[in-house]
């Protein structure tokens, strides 16, 4: 039994149950498209964890690389001709490059600085989507074309959840065999004490720059999704605002807790709707919940609540 | 030539303003190791609150007061309530408190004030002076002027008085100061406090000549980061040097380049001195003990 639990396959079978047994308590669409948002979110957290939780290299820019999803799947198919499902594909591809040009240099940068030229990297995408209005559409973005696979049309909350809870699932099968490989164990390595890592002949900058690559494709994933969801995107998709609202899901939920992404996407995206009747409280309200459960939790949900009921590994 | 100058006079306006918001960050930084990111509020705040007490029949210089008392209060209450209850946690923990408390203040002033822009009638009137063919606005000057007023009764300050010694004394070792007797505690207060007054004296000061709403505050702490970065984190000198070029290179990069990617231009030059030389015009490099 215990074998059984600690295998690596027993979370992600959990996980799939829950997001294939949750609808049959959705009173209504509604929760399907809350539940659906939820899951892309968590998506992006996932990639980002790989990255601050287990590399432990901050990122205050990755909503750029959700932006390049997003404007993939709308710029694809009406400047280029590509179906929808391809311009993912090079969507994530592109995400992909553009992590791999700007990684070498931006990650051997460390602490503020990191951060700092991190949010600059993520400002300077947003200001690109802003400004081509010519591609984008500009400030007031554009609509994205129906995705369609095989003949079926993805429309309505319902479709979109499946949609997402399938990639969700394939993206923290991936992710957690990812961690259980030499190259997760060296991660966490890099983690510990690069100085450490490196004597011990690890490639920390490539290491690095490998899950940053790796982190960009699960942001740009979900980018492409959120915008066919919703049919449109803006050049909000990819703004300053995104990028904070990533990192906290990753801290809030618990750096280096693959579940912990889950939670804290649940506690961003649901919290904010189920407390704020106005919508101009919105800002307020994601401002106090990041602050309160900084303040409070800041280990995070998932390790918090493990250490008080003395799950220890 | 004219058009260079023209360039110079509003670089250094805006300058002056990156200056100022960098100044606070490497103040708070300095006392009490804490990237504060709500450092762009204290400006909007200040400028907010003046504009609607104005609006409310309060005269002008008392608003002002009001508005940078009020300031001061938010930066001491965010200090006292956020930061010291999470004091020894990591720095990306520290950094989402501040971004939070950014997000909050935001929040709250479209929901206080509103969510349109708003000026201020300027000090001397809205004449263009001439100078060598290019025109500069009065209030410009004075914006240049409370920014020069307020780095050397700074300086005075935190170099002539015991307390600035004490400030000096935390910044070098917040340990070896508790140790001699210094209330860190009150460093950490003082300095929420002065970097939320400078906060607000700029953003009252330059409202005349850049309207401001309840979001224009992002945008200024990045870019003041950016100045405090460029200059070298936690020094001074660095802090105002950086801003005032900053606001140069974007004057220029505005007028002989794009206007629309005036602010891409002050985040790629961020990105290219922080390839080029990570530790900033002034800063010493840092190296790291294993």
């Amino acid at each position: 039994m215990r074998a059984l639990f600690s295998s690596r396959l027993m979370p992600i079978a959990a996980v799939a149950v829950i997001v294939a047994v949750l609808p049959a308590f959705f009173p209504s669409t509604y929760y399907y498209r809350v539940a659906a948002l939820v899951l892309v979110f968590a998506l992006a957290g996932i990639g980002l964890n790989l990255l601050m939780g287990f590399a432990g290299q901050v990122s205050l820019g990755h909503a750029g690389f959700i932006g390049i999803g997003a404007y993939a799947v709308a710029v694809g198919p009406s400047h280029l001709g590509l179906p929808p499902w391809l311009s993912f594909f090079v969507g994530a591809a592109l995400s992909a490059v553009v992590a791999f040009l700007v990684g070498r240099p931006i990650l051997r940068l460390k602490g503020h600085y990191l951060a700092v030229a991190t949010l600059g990297f993520g400002i300077l995408l947003s200001i690109v989507f802003t400004n081509e209005a010519s591609i984008t559409g500009g400030p007031d973005g554009m609509p994205v074309p129906r995705l369609v696979l095989f003949g079926w049309a993805a429309r309505g909350s319902e479709a979109w959840y499946w949609i997402s809870a399938v990639s969700f699932v394939i993206g923290t099968a991936l992710a957690l065999n990812l961690i259980d490989s030499p190259t997760g164990r060296a991660l966490r390595a890099i983690h510990d004490s690069e100085v450490a890592a490196r004597v011990l002949g690890i490639d920390v900058a490539e290491k690095k720059l490998m899950v940053f690559v790796i982190s960009a494709v699960y942001a740009s994933a979900a980018g492409s999704y959120l915008a066919l969801f919703n049919g449109l995107v803006t050049p909000d998709v990819a703004g300053f605002l995104r990028s904070i609202e990533l990192v906290a899901i990753v801290v809030l939920g618990g750096m280096g807790s693959i579940i912990g992404s889950l939670v804290g996407a649940i506690v961003l995206v649901v919290l904010p709707q189920a407390l704020t009747v106005f919508h101009e409280y919105e800002q307020a309200m994601l401002g106090l919940i990041v602050m309160v459960f900084m303040i409070f939790l800041r280990r995070g949900i998932v390790p918090s609540l493990a250490t008080i009921l003395g799950w220890r590994k | 030539m004219a058009e260079l100058l023209q360039f110079i006079f509003s670089g250094l306006t805006v300058g002056a303003v990156y200056a100022l918001v960098a100044l606070g960050f490497t103040l708070i930084y300095n006392a009490s190791d804490i990237v504060n990111f709500a450092q762009g509020e204290f400006v909007m705040l200040g400028g907010m609150t003046t504009v609607f007490l104005g609006l409310a029949g309060v005269p002008l210089p008392i608003a002002a007061l009001i508005a940078v008392i009020a300031t001061v209060a938010v930066g001491v209450a965010l200090h006292r309530l956020a930061i010291e209850p999470a004091r020894g946690a990591g720095p990306v923990v520290l950094i989402m408190i501040t971004i939070g408390a950014s997000i909050f203040l935001r929040g709250v002033a479209q929901i206080v004030f509103d969510k349109s822009f708003h000026s201020l009638p300027p000090l001397f009137g809205t004449d263009p002076i001439r100078v060598g063919g290019a025109a500069i606005l009065p209030q410009s000057l004075i914006v240049l002027a409370g920014a020069v007023v307020i780095v050397v009764l700074l300086w005075v300050f935190i170099d002539r008085t015991l307390f600035g010694k004490a400030v000096i004394a935390t910044a070098t070792n917040r340990l070896a100061a508790r140790l001699v007797g210094i209330d860190t505690r009150r460093i950490g207060d003082f300095s929420f406090a002065v970097s939320a007054a400078i906060g607000a004296v700029a953003g009252i000061l330059v409202t005349p000549i850049a309207p401001t709403s309840y979001e224009v505050g992002t945008l200024l702490a990045l870019k003041g980061f950016a100045a405090a970065m460029l200059g070298g984190m936690g020094n001074a000198v660095g802090a105002v040097v950086g801003g005032v070029l900053l606001g140069l290179l974007e004057a220029f990069a505005a007028g002989y380049l794009s206007s629309q990617y005036k602010d891409a231009v002050a985040f790629l030059i961020i990105l290219a001195v922080l390839f080029a030389m990570p530790q900033g015009l002034f800063g010493r490099a840092k190296v790291d003990r294993v």
